[in-house]
This record gives C-alpha cells, structure tokens and sequence, in this order.
C-alpha cells in the first residue's frame, strides 16, 4: 500500500491536477470565510462549511478521475496487478492519496480559525469540530465514490463527469425526497442523501448514524472498486 | 518450476487458450512462439495472475496462481507486451516504486544499481521515462521485471523495438539468467527462439502444436524437401529429363539467372535423394550443372506450416509428446537424412566442383 501510496501522492504533485483542486479550495474557502465570518463578524463557521460542500462536490472528480482509468489505458495496472501486493492494498492506497491531497486542503481552516480566535477570543468549538469531522466524512465518501467510477472507464473525463453527477444526485436528492409522498421512497431517499446530513454536522450535530452512514458509504465503494478490479481478471 | 495443466480460456465464446499443458523446469529457458493472436500473451497473462484461467491449473514453484496470488507472484518478474511504466516518472523513481510494490528485502541501492547494470540504462537513470527511446523503456521494462531478483521470469517479446546491438545484448542476458532463473519467453522471431531458448513450445490457435527441445526441432527441420539446381540446357527437356528421375514430384523453371541457364526448382518426394542421378543424367546429354542447393527447412517453414494449418491439421486437443513428433515429421517431410548436406559434400568426388547456386559467376 505504501507503495502506491508514495506514487500516487508524488503524481498529484508532478501534475497540475492537486494544485488547481488546492488553488480553488483554497480560493472559495476564503471566499466564504472573508464573507460570512469577517465581513459578517460572527464566529458561527457552519455557513462557511456549508458553501464548502458544492465545491468538494464539483471538484474532488479531478482528483479521483485519473486514479483507476489512467492505469488501465496506459496498461499500467499490468505491473501492478502481477506484484505481490492484494487488490485491497492498491485500493487503499489510491484512496488515501486523494484522501491527503483533501486533508492538506482542509488544513486552510485552521489559519482561519486561529484568525477567528484572535479576533473573537472565543469558539463553539462542538460546531467547529462537528464541521471538520463532517467535511472530512463527505469528502472521503466523495473521493471513494470518484475512485469506483474511475476504475469502470479508461477515459479520465468519463471518470470526472460520471461521478460529478453522482455527487451532484447524492446533494439533490434531498430535495427530491421533498417532493415525493410515497413515504417508503421518501425515506429511502432521505436516508441515503448527503446534504442534510452534512448540514446537520455545520451545525455542531454530531449525529452517529450520519458518521456510521459515511463511513459505510466509504467501505462499501473501496469494496466494489476492489471487486471491479478482481472482475477484470475473470472477464 | 511451472506447470500449466489443462488451461483453458474463453473471451466470451471465444476461446484464446484451449487446454493446453506444459511445464517448465528450474534453469530451463523456453520460448514460446505463435503468430500475433494464438494466445502467447493471454497464457502469460494468466500464468502471471493477471487474468484468470476459465479452466486448469497454474502451478509457480508448486504454489497455484490462484489459491494463493500473493506468494506465487513474489516468485515471477514479468515483463508484458507493453512494459507497465508510468511516463511521468524518472527511471529512478520509477525502479524505486517498483522496489517498494514488490516489498523488497534486498538492500536498496546496491541491487537496483545492480539490475540497472544488467540492462545497461545507468546512463539514463535520472531521465524521465516519457523522455526515453523505445529501446530504452525496454530495458526498463525489462529492469523491473528483475527487482528483486525473482525466481521465475516471464518475458513477452523482450526484444521488440530493440536495435540488433540491444538485441544481442539482451539475448546474452536472458541466456545468463536462464543458469539461475527459470525463463519463459514469446516472440514470433523464431532466430530470436533457436538463438536463446533451450525448449521450444509452438502455439497456433489457442493450442499447443508443438513442444521440443530445440536441437530436435532444429534437427528435424534441417531434412530436405527440395533443391534448387541452376543447369545451362534447353529447359523443356531438362525438365522432361528432371521428372524421369525417380523420387521427383515437380519441377519448375521460372528464373533465367543467367543466359541459357535456369533455376530449376524440384520437389522431391520423402527420402530420395537425386543428387547423383541428375548430376550423372545431366553429364550424358553434356548439359552444364552451375549449381546445386537444397533447400533447407527453416523455423520460418515449419511454423508457418504449423500455423497455417496447410498440409497438417491443427489438432484441437493438446497433442501428447508421439503425436507431436509424428505432425513434426510430416512437416519437414523427412525427405533426407539430417546429415544429407555433408553427404553431398562427400560424394561428389571432385567430377565437378561443389557449387551453391550462387557459384554460378565463378
């Protein structure tokens, strides 16, 4: 795992694709940041987090897009398929690469609460770590959903755009669900949405069944992509 | 030591491998040969793990291929088609990965230098592969296979894209592993095969259609099936005087080498040898023999024919070790004896110098 770990990690920084996700992150975050919490004067951050979500929704695909369908065009999953390593350890590996990049992007947080600290003296710290341990879930629910759907195509773009639609569904659904009467349906739909949930923890709510919930949704895609890859050898 | 018993893969109804058996023992070299699409990489795809079989078994050093990927893949370096390098890293970072992946205990350093040593790519190891010519990626290719020293290689069609000097460099090298290693390797360049390989397995088809050794092949082979004479004569009649000699089954006269003088191409039926009669026939009616060459069955021939199918039926089934003999034999014709060429050089007593066919512009 190491190993695809390291590799992966140096091709997100030899490439331009971990510093255009970083320099939009980057950019947005203080965007929402200056214009809820400073312009706004208010430590309340949830609002701040919220804006976050849409943009982890449309750009974590760039990180995740290249990660399986590049080594199958390029027939580098030969090598790494015939090496003594489990399909696990190469899942995993890849995940936690992209995992990295999106931590080192929410690390801009803290800059910006140390900036709150000193101006206000205080914090809700419940909110503040409801908020990170919140974002980390989606985002890691997010980059295994861009992981599975890259190991399924060749072309990267496929990759990107499929699993932006995913994302894009998981965040509307809650809306839809809004709208459908069937009661079975609607809690389904409810259940597996993503936004509620994550503005649940914007708001100090650490609720253990939305934590339970992408932590399976996490599990359950590093799974199939672990089967998508174990299927490619009996096809 | 491999084994492959009854392997069978099907692409849909398609199938790429159709039962076939072979094994491989330790310090054994053997070259695996077959036209482009008679499954040479699928069955290297399989016996690496990378795919698996629909059907048989792959034994690696006794541990099979699939109850136990982790372990029988330790034991293989495996060199596919096209070498799995990634283009944005530099040939040192890139052996390092590969150092990593393979979960090395050798120290570090000194054994990639080492296996950089051995195909020779020192000189480029801080470039970028992407930067690198065919040749060199290779050999890189080939380096990576040899991290971590494994016991078994797989090579498919190491030595394409390689400069005749690479070639060489890379035969020798595969002849020095093949002392300590057990080595399979493709191609369709049967020289490549004869040059370095100890075994020879022909497949055609998705079947085995041949399994020797090398020399036997090579012996067989070497049996005469036709001649080619160049006789300074009116053609129709020598044709007409060639055909009365016992043993012949056809005679053509196509090229006008020289003037007056023709190539005569004779077919000869199994274990005749006419050499003396023509040369004695032709002496009667004062026609010149200019010269005289069998026609030796290459590598290129027999394949050919195997796979082609023409003359021989491509079995089905894997055709055990008589079978396979008896199909080699009605292949080569087994016109002449293996000896048939110092035979000739013996036994023509001088009556007129031994002349190849292009002694003719002596």
């Amino acid at each position: 795992m190491g190993a695809i770990y390291k590799r992966e990690m140096r091709a997100f920084f030899t490439s331009p694709i971990a510093y255009i996700y970083l320099a939009i992150f980057y950019v947005i975050s203080a965007f929402y940041f200056v214009g809820n919490n400073i312009m706004g004067a208010t430590t309340d951050m949830s609002y701040a987090f919220l804006g976050i979500f849409m943009i982890i929704m449309l750009f974590i695909p760039l990180l995740t897009m290249r990660l399986m369908s590049d080594e199958k065009k390029q027939k580098t999953d030969q090598g790494l398929l015939t090496a003594p390593v489990n399909l696990a350890e190469i899942v995993l590996g890849k995940f936690f690469a992209a995992a990295t990049v999106f931590v080192i992007g929410m690390a801009i947080y803290i800059p910006y609460i140390l900036v709150l600290l000193s101006l206000a003296g205080g914090l809700n710290w419940a909110a503040v770590i409801g908020n990170f341990v919140g974002l980390l879930l989606v985002g890691t629910s997010f980059i295994s959903i861009g992981l599975f759907v890259s190991s399924l195509t060749e072309i990267q773009i496929v990759a990107a755009i499929v699993s932006l639609l995913i994302n894009f569904l998981l965040y509307m659904i809650d809306i839809f669900a809004s709208r459908v009467s069937f009661a079975p349906l609607k809690q389904v739909m409810v259940a597996v949405g993503f936004y509620n949930r994550y503005t649940e923890f914007t708001q100090g709510i650490l609720n253990i069944t939305s934590v339970v919930f992408f932590i399976s949704v996490i599990f359950i895609f590093n799974f199939l992509t672990v089967r998508v890859l174990e299927r490619r050898r009996w096809s | 030591m491999i084994e492959v018993k009854n392997l069978t893969k099907h692409y849909g109804a398609k199938k790429a491998v159709d039962n076939i058996s072979f094994t491989v023992n330790d310090g054994e070299i053997l070259g695996f040969l077959g036209p482009n699409g008679a499954g040479k990489s699928t069955t290297m795809n399989i016996l690496t793990g990378y795919i698996s079989s629909t059907d048989g078994e792959v034994l690696i050093n006794g541990i099979d291929i699939l109850d136990n990927p982790t372990a029988a893949k330790k034991e293989i370096g495996y060199l596919p088609e096209i070498p799995p390098l990634y283009p944005d890293m530099s040939v040192r970072e890139y052996l390092n990965f590969v150092y990593d992946l393979k979960k090395c205990k050798i120290p570090r350093e000194a054994h990639i230098e080492d296996v950089c040593k051995l195909v020779k790519i020192t000189d480029v190891y801080d470039r970028l592969i992407k930067h690198l010519s065919k040749g060199y990626r290779q050999r890189v290719g080939m380096a990576q296979a040899l991290i971590g020293n494994p016991k078994i290689l797989i090579l498919d069609e190491p030595t394409v894209g390689l400069d005749p000097k690479q070639i060489l460099d890379i035969r020798n090298l595969i002849k020095r592993l093949g002392k300590k290693h057990t080595v399979i390797l493709s191609s369709h360049i049967l020289s490549e095969i004869q040059a370095v390989c100890d075994r020879i397995v022909i497949i055609s088809k998705g079947t085995i259609v041949a399994d020797d050794t090398t020399e036997n092949l090579t012996k067989t082979v070497s049996d005469d099936l036709r001649y080619t004479a160049r006789i300074d004569g009116p053609r129709d009649e020598i044709i007409k005087l060639i055909k009365g000699i016992k043993g012949v089954e056809d005679v053509t006269a196509e090229m006008e080498r020289e003037p007056g003088a023709f190539d005569y191409e004779i077919e000869v039926e199994e274990n005749s040898d006419i050499r003396r009669e023509l040369f004695k026939r032709l002496a009667e009616r004062n026609w010149y023999m200019l010269g005289l060459k069998s026609n030796e069955m290459t590598l290129e021939d027999i394949f050919l024919k195997i796979t082609m199918g023409s003359d021989v039926k491509v079995g089905t089934k894997p055709v055990d070790e008589k079978t396979q003999r008896e199909l080699m034999e009605q292949v080569s014709g087994a016109v002449l004896a293996a000896d048939a060429v110092s035979n000739m050089k013996k036994s023509d007593d001088g009556a007129e110098p031994e002349s190849e066919s292009d002694g003719g512009d002596e």
